[in-house]
């Protein structure tokens, strides 16, 4: 047995010494932006200095063949130097302005659409789904790749009223995160329990704390111990289930898609918001989704008519009025989109403030 | 041992397109002969495979961990592994990145090459808590990768229930919105909680991420338990040549439109001679007419921080955003950044100590009152932290005087400083 060796607890590193070299001479001395066309930002600094970013889309799983061929890309055109987007969009940077049509040319031939900046349909921040996660409803790579294939033009120009950032989970912990667009499922049956294994496998009352509503307790079953659900009480979250894999929530049928709108995470013109239920028993269906990619580009066109320059989802609702937002989109309104949970009254109308 | 490529009839269907595929990717390490990933890959595609035909998923969780951390690695076994012996198991390593997500194409060749030789092959940039994932690692391969990507001078990141890989925007590096050094302040605070990232023993998770204004482009305000937004106090600068300029370019309705009446708190006006005239007293900094006039708006100069906390998701109480619990500080001086990260350390601290299993600190909030949670961390009481006070009266007031007295003297305080 070799002797192990020691990790050094170095923390993040310094991202200077992988920037630029021009990010690193007018860091913090920036004056200005403008986008010279979609998918091309140029940042000028107090020197005069500009720096030109390209920005393109990838498929976030990537394998080390294509980060190498990323990698030539910034070699060829920006010495070497290149950084990813907190949504998996990937910039390449160059004070030289000449280079930039020739940048866009070759990631446009190597398949990396150029876009996502500004009012644009921006990559889709999505979760591990079936090739990672132990607790998937859905796929995530597999959906997003589906989506992003149909919403490619919008990803290429900026002619949304303003940014749409879109978001998948595969379960209602909804790593995706909040979106003018959310993509998530949303189980409609409580969980199975195989009542053999549970007793070996979980840790019962910390089970029974993750429930929200309270709906599970112990039990004995065949004589050995285990837990019970008040199906009547379970709202079908499946918070049991990572804690207790024999509270098998997944279900190929059940197993819905569900889409919310108008979250945001800024505080720019509006407060943030939390995306709010509008359309959900879409099913399950790989491996393109087709009846979620109808419905989100329904949304999507709507909103693109009908707000106004800077509206994001969330604010351009909010001055429609929820009835005119069903009434144009024509989805259905049911007792599902009205909030029960705690602080939800807080979502019912207390005024004589009407839309027909 | 599976040597040839599974059937994916499934699968092949998300390699047409304009957008690239990630399934394209994983055959293509599938393909390439010779090399440790072609058999793991060959079985992943067949597992996912089968994920798609059935509609579940088939991996497991376990406990695999290098020598020295508690966390870090993500452990899958495969749940169908005598049908897709070769992913058996599919273990993933997360790394942090530099803030920013800046890199230089040696140092990623480099993570290709390990991950070529000890791993899957397979490299997700980023995941969602902003970690480098290496994904799809043989348990007895999960050392010999961390080692070398350990001594190419990165770090294991966040999981379970401990302090979490953080996420900054581009701040300074690139964007003239930044009101405070994100990434500085990420590195400062992280690399001062490198223990309590690598040996979890908290209640729950602790995020933190940074933004450098109000657009919030690490989406901080609802994914950390503590977000830093930047922010100013004094006025905004304005340009009044470059707002005319700006008049004339959208022309006078579509300003009026875009940037006038979309300001939420009023605090516009065009004046006769199309300049800005600008209420900074009624301005929130919000950014959006920055964001419009690039060039003819930019923050003020006294800069500085706001500190949100307890954003969250779903589980277990429902969705929470974070609010306010500074509303200002400044964040220059060595002294300043000491102070930031010893608050840091006592917002652990007291989530260590007083949330429930499970609990998020913004849940734990919610159950002890916001009062109790300033008093605890020190933290003195500001408007800013209310969207309106109280609207029911179930409240003890027995200790009006001396809260009145506390406030009269803070005010008297800070009009001193």
């Amino acid at each position: 047995m070799t002797e192990l060796r020691r990790p050094v607890e170095s923390g993040v590193p310094d991202s200077k010494q992988f920037m630029h070299p021009a990010l690193v001479r007018n860091y913090g001395k920036w004056t200005h932006h403008d986008r010279p066309r979609p998918g091309v930002l140029r940042h000028v600094a107090e020197s005069g200095e500009a720096v030109f970013t390209v920005k393109a889309g990838t498929q976030r799983q990537l394998d080390v063949f294509t980060i190498r061929r990323l990698c030539d890309i910034a070699d060829a055109f920006c010495d070497g130097h290149i950084r990813f987007t907190v949504r998996s969009s990937v910039e390449f940077m160059t004070t030289d302005e000449s280079k930039v049509p020739a940048l866009i040319q070759r990631l446009e031939d190597e398949g990396f659409p150029v876009g996502g900046t500004g009012n644009s349909v921006g990559f889709i921040s999505h979760t591990q789904g079936w090739l990672h996660c132990d607790i998937p409803g859905t796929d995530a790579s597999g959906v997003v790749k589906a989506l992003m294939d149909e919403l490619v033009d919008e990803f290429k120009s900026e002619e949304m009223p303003n940014r749409v950032k879109i978001t998948t989970s595969c379960c209602q912990i909804n790593c995706g995160g909040q979106g003018d667009i959310a993509i998530n499922v949303q189980h409609t049956k409580p969980p199975v329990i195989n009542h053999a294994l549970v007793a070996g496998v979980c840790e019962r009352p910390a089970v029974i704390a993750r429930c929200p509503v309270a709906a599970i307790r112990p039990a004995l079953v065949d004589g050995k111990p285990s837990l019970e659900v008040d199906e009547k009480k379970c709202v079908c979250c499946g918070a049991c289930y990572p804690p207790c894999p024999p509270m098998q929530i997944n279900d190929p049928v059940h197993s819905k898609i569900a889409i919310w709108v108008g979250g945001k995470h800024s505080s720019t013109r509006s407060k943030p918001m939390f995306h709010k239920l509008v359309a959900a028993g879409l099913p399950n269906n790989a491996p393109r989704w087709p009846e979620v990619a109808e419905v989100v580009k329904k949304i999507l066109s709507v909103y693109k008519n009908d707000a106004r320059a800077w509206e994001r989802m969330g604010e351009w609702i909010e001055r429609i009025g929820w009835p005119r937002f069903f009434e144009l989109t024509e989805l259905p309104f049911t007792k599902y989109h009205v909030d029960n949970w705690r602080g939800g009254r807080a979502n019912l109308n207390a005024s004589a403030h009407l839309h027909f | 041992m599976s040597k040839k490529m599974p059937p994916t009839p499934m699968l092949d269907q998300l390699e047409s397109g304009p957008w690239p595929s990630f399934v394209t990717g994983l055959k293509r390490l599938a393909e390439v002969e010779g090399k440790a990933h072609s058999g793991i890959m060959k079985s992943l595609l067949g597992q996912l495979e089968h994920s798609y035909q059935t509609r579940k998923g088939y991996w497991k969780g376990g406990t695999v961990g290098v020598f020295g951390y508690g966390a870090g690695v993500i452990p899958r076994f495969s749940e169908v592994a005598d049908q897709y012996p070769e992913s058996s198991e599919f273990h993933t390593l997360r790394i942090m990145p530099a803030p920013g997500f800046f890199y230089d194409t040696k140092t990623l060749r480099q993570m290709c090459d390990i991950w070529e030789e000890h791993g899957s092959g397979l490299i997700a940039l980023h995941g969602q808590s902003g970690d480098i994932m290496f994904q799809g690692c043989r348990t007895e391969q999960v050392q010999a990768a961390w080692d070398k990507i350990n001594e190419m001078g990165f770090d294991m990141g966040g999981a379970g229930a401990g302090v979490r890989t953080a996420a900054s925007c581009v701040g300074p590096a690139r964007c003239e919105q930044a009101c405070y050094d994100t990434l500085s302040a990420h590195r400062a605070i992280i690399n001062d909680f490198t223990d309590d990232i690598h040996r979890p023993s908290l209640p729950y998770k602790m995020k933190f991420k940074f933004s450098g204004c109000a657009n919030d482009c690490a989406n901080a305000t609802q994914r950390a338990d503590v977000a830093i937004l930047g922010t100013w106090k004094d006025d905004m600068q304005v340009d009044q040549a470059e707002v005319q300029a700006k008049v004339k370019q959208l022309g006078r309705k579509e300003f009026i439109n875009q940037v006038i009446r979309m300001c939420p708190t009023q605090a516009l006006g065009l004046n006769d001679d199309d300049t800005l005239d600008v209420d900074n007293k009624s301005c929130v900094r919000c950014m959006h007419c920055i964001n419009v006039c690039t060039k003819a708006l930019k923050p003020g100069k006294e800069k500085g921080i706001c500190i949100l906390v307890g954003g969250k998701r779903t589980l277990k109480i429902g969705d929470l955003m974070g609010t306010v619990v500074v509303p200002f500080m400044k964040l220059e001086t060595e002294e300043d950044y000491e102070k930031l990260v010893q608050l840091a350390h006592d917002m652990l601290d007291f989530f260590a100590d007083n949330a429930l299993e499970h609990e998020r600190t913004g849940e734990m909030i919610e159950r002890i009152g916001l009062v109790n949670y300033l008093d605890a961390l020190g933290l003195d009481l500001d408007v800013n932290m209310i969207n309106q006070p109280r609207t029911n009266s179930y409240i003890r007031t027995d200790g009006w005087e001396e809260e009145a007295r506390k406030w009269a003297e803070r005010k008297t305080n800070n009009a001193a400083e």
